[in-house]
């Protein structure tokens, strides 16, 4: 494996008593694709949220290329090279598309006026090569006016924009169509071949195990499980293993109430 | 069976986009200020047709010059708070601090110019400080600035016991021939109040402070993610906002060399109006300058030209609201919301 890329130490995030991620310790290295999965609820989002700046860990340590970060919000890590694709794409729908690729990271000229012309060349180029809009659109036209899978190209293209090390996806998959799905594959293989990594989050198993090549489940804020993709061997055990974190006892089958003896009233 | 899989029609080519005309984008991105501009001209049509001669001569033009300069100072930094998503109602009370300040300056024998300097300090500073109240104390902006509003004004009504101050040792300064002559036979203030409108146009539609408050307005969670500093940003329309007002209030002191502890009370309702007659919508994240320069434009004419039309000025707020509710029926079957 290659250099470590971010390092998460003994990460932890509480809202009052409730622990939503506790003690975390979570890494990512250079070239790497890895699936991080796990329940509604099992700190995966909060987890990335983390890791995006977008909150604040309670506790713990944050470590880029081995250097521990102290100022750590949305922008440093964007600086850092993380970029974030949210699950709810993060994006302004009442803008055009060249103002969603450069939100935050705008491209000025003297006196922080916008290269209006240099964002516009960028965006039709990054467009272009995601391959995600018909050619109806314009960076000019309005997010609000594009598809589900489209906007989702718009959130892709912003997160391949600065060569980021690290692309971050979480769930990017969910309420996309067959097609579409298969272009978000297509995207994260030629984000690995490119050398860089990406953290894949999803709940569809077996896409995250056709994807990734190691594995961290967690559950109820904890990683549960890090494994290589040799050491889970196939989906279906990786399935067999989150069942079973899920229900330690075995899932019991009630009865159907047809079957039921009648009731004594 | 496996050929049954192949599809049967070429596969489909990618539909090209018309090629845009320059005319046709131009109205797509102005759609609101364009269509302020139709209510404005039906209204001066109409007014021309009930009154034509006082409306085919040059007079009722000139009043209006009078006031404008006024309202496009409010009118416009309103637009940037109505489009980050808030609202101010404390303008009013700050327009009438600022020039107070100034009166202030010019009273103890100062240079108007260092008095204008101090003004629009105290506009943005108080600015900032409505700013805080809504986006680091988390107050609304609807409440918070109403209170301000009747908390500055109150002061300023404590501390002079209701009395104005009367500068007319400005008329024949320097000061006075820059901020309250004439050029080519209209009053000055018109031209800087253009040059304001420009210059906030350019602010709001080619910088990256303009950018980051249509997507603050938009979307402040994606924003945030996106690593915008959502607060800031907040802070910082308050903070233009309360410069416009102080600039408002220069003017309205310098038009008659006299400030009143009243200035700014009468332009509440009719600035707020200007802006959603201009175009802009309520929700956030779009706005348009100038529409809410034409805006202003609309309801600065609307009571001069109604009393000016032979209709009594028992007419003017039936009318004013008439005209208020219509041109907003017609922005709101013209612009589209997208979620």
């Amino acid at each position: 494996m290659g250099e470590r890329l971010i390092e998460l130490k003994n990460i932890a995030k509480t809202y009052g008593r409730v622990f939503a991620v506790g003690g975390v310790n979570f890494h990512v290295d250079r070239g790497e694709v890895v699936g991080l999965l796990g329940d509604n609820g099992a700190g995966k989002s909060t987890l990335i949220k983390m890791l995006a700046g977008a909150i604040h860990p309670t506790s713990g340590e944050i470590l880029v290329r081995g250097k521990r970060e102290t100022h750590w919000n949305a922008e440093r890590s964007r600086s850092a090279g993380i970029e974030t694709v949210f699950q709810d794409r993060a994006l302004c729908v009442q803008q055009t598309i060249t103002r969603n690729i450069f939100l935050g990271r705008e491209l000025t000229r003297t006196l922080g006026f916008l290269d209006r012309n240099r964002e516009r060349a960028e965006a039709e180029r990054l467009m272009r090569d995601i391959g995600f809009t018909s050619k109806v659109f314009t960076p000019d036209s309005i997010v609000g006016q594009l598809s589900g899978g489209e906007r989702q190209g718009v959130a892709l293209a912003r997160a391949i924009y600065n060569n980021a090390d690290l692309i971050v996806m979480d769930e990017p998959t969910t309420a996309l169509s067959l097609t579409e799905t298969e272009k978000v594959f297509r995207f994260v293989r030629a984000v690995r071949a490119g050398g860089r990594s990406v953290l894949f989050i999803g709940h569809n198993i077996h896409h995250v195990f056709d994807i990734a090549e190691r594995f961290v489940v967690m559950d109820r804020g904890r990683v549960a499980l890090q494994a290589t993709k040799e050491e889970v061997g196939s989906a279906e055990r990786l399935i067999a293993y989150m069942e079973r974190l899920a229900h330690p006892q075995g899932i019991e089958i009630p009865p159907s109430p047809g079957h039921q003896p009648e009731a004594a009233a | 069976m496996s050929a049954s899989l192949e599809t049967t029609q070429a596969r489909a080519e990618p539909v090209e986009r018309p090629p845009e005309s320059a005319v046709r984008r131009f109205f797509d991105v102005n759609r609101a200020a364009v269509g302020s501009l139709v209510v404005f001209g039906v209204m001066i049509a109409i007014f021309m047709t009930a009154s034509p001669t006082v409306f085919l001569h040059w007079p009722i033009y000139d009043s209006v010059l009078v006031t404008l300069p006024v309202a496009l100072c409010l009118v416009v930094p309103l637009v940037f708070v109505v489009t980050v998503g808030e609202i101010d109602l404390s303008f009013p009370a700050t327009m009438g601090f600022s020039a107070w300040i100034f009166a202030l300056f010019v009273q103890f024998g100062l240079s108007p110019f260092l008095g204008i300097v101090a003004a629009l300090a105290t506009g943005m500073a108080l600015g900032a400080g409505v700013g805080a109240l809504v986006v680091t104390a988390g107050l609304s902006s609807l409440v918070a600035t109403l209170g301000m509003n009747f908390m500055l004004r109150g002061f300023i009504m404590i501390v002079t016991q209701g009395k104005s101050i009367a500068l007319l040792e400005l008329q024949d300064t320097t000061a006075g021939a820059l901020f309250s002559g004439q050029v080519f036979n209209l009053p000055v203030q018109i031209f800087w109040a253009l040059g304001f409108v420009v210059f906030a146009s350019l602010l709001f539609n080619r910088h990256k402070f303009g950018a980051r408050v249509r997507a603050v307005g938009d979307n402040p969670d994606s924003a945030g993610q996106m690593g915008v500093n959502v607060a800031r940003v907040r802070i910082l329309t308050f903070v233009f906002m309360g410069l416009g007002a102080a600039l408002a209030g220069v003017f309205s002191t310098m038009v008659n060399y006299t400030w009143w502890p009243t200035t700014g009370d009468g332009y509440l309702l009719p600035a707020i109006a200007s802006v959603f007659v201009g175009g802009t919508p309520t929700w956030g994240g779009v706005g348009t300058i100038a529409g809410g320069a034409i805006g202003a434009l609309t309801v600065s004419f609307i009571q001069s030209g109604i009393v000016a039309a032979g209709l009594s000025g028992f007419y003017v707020q039936f009318f004013n609201g008439l005209i208020i509710i219509l041109s907003l029926l017609g922005h709101r079957w013209n612009q589209k919301r997208y979620r």
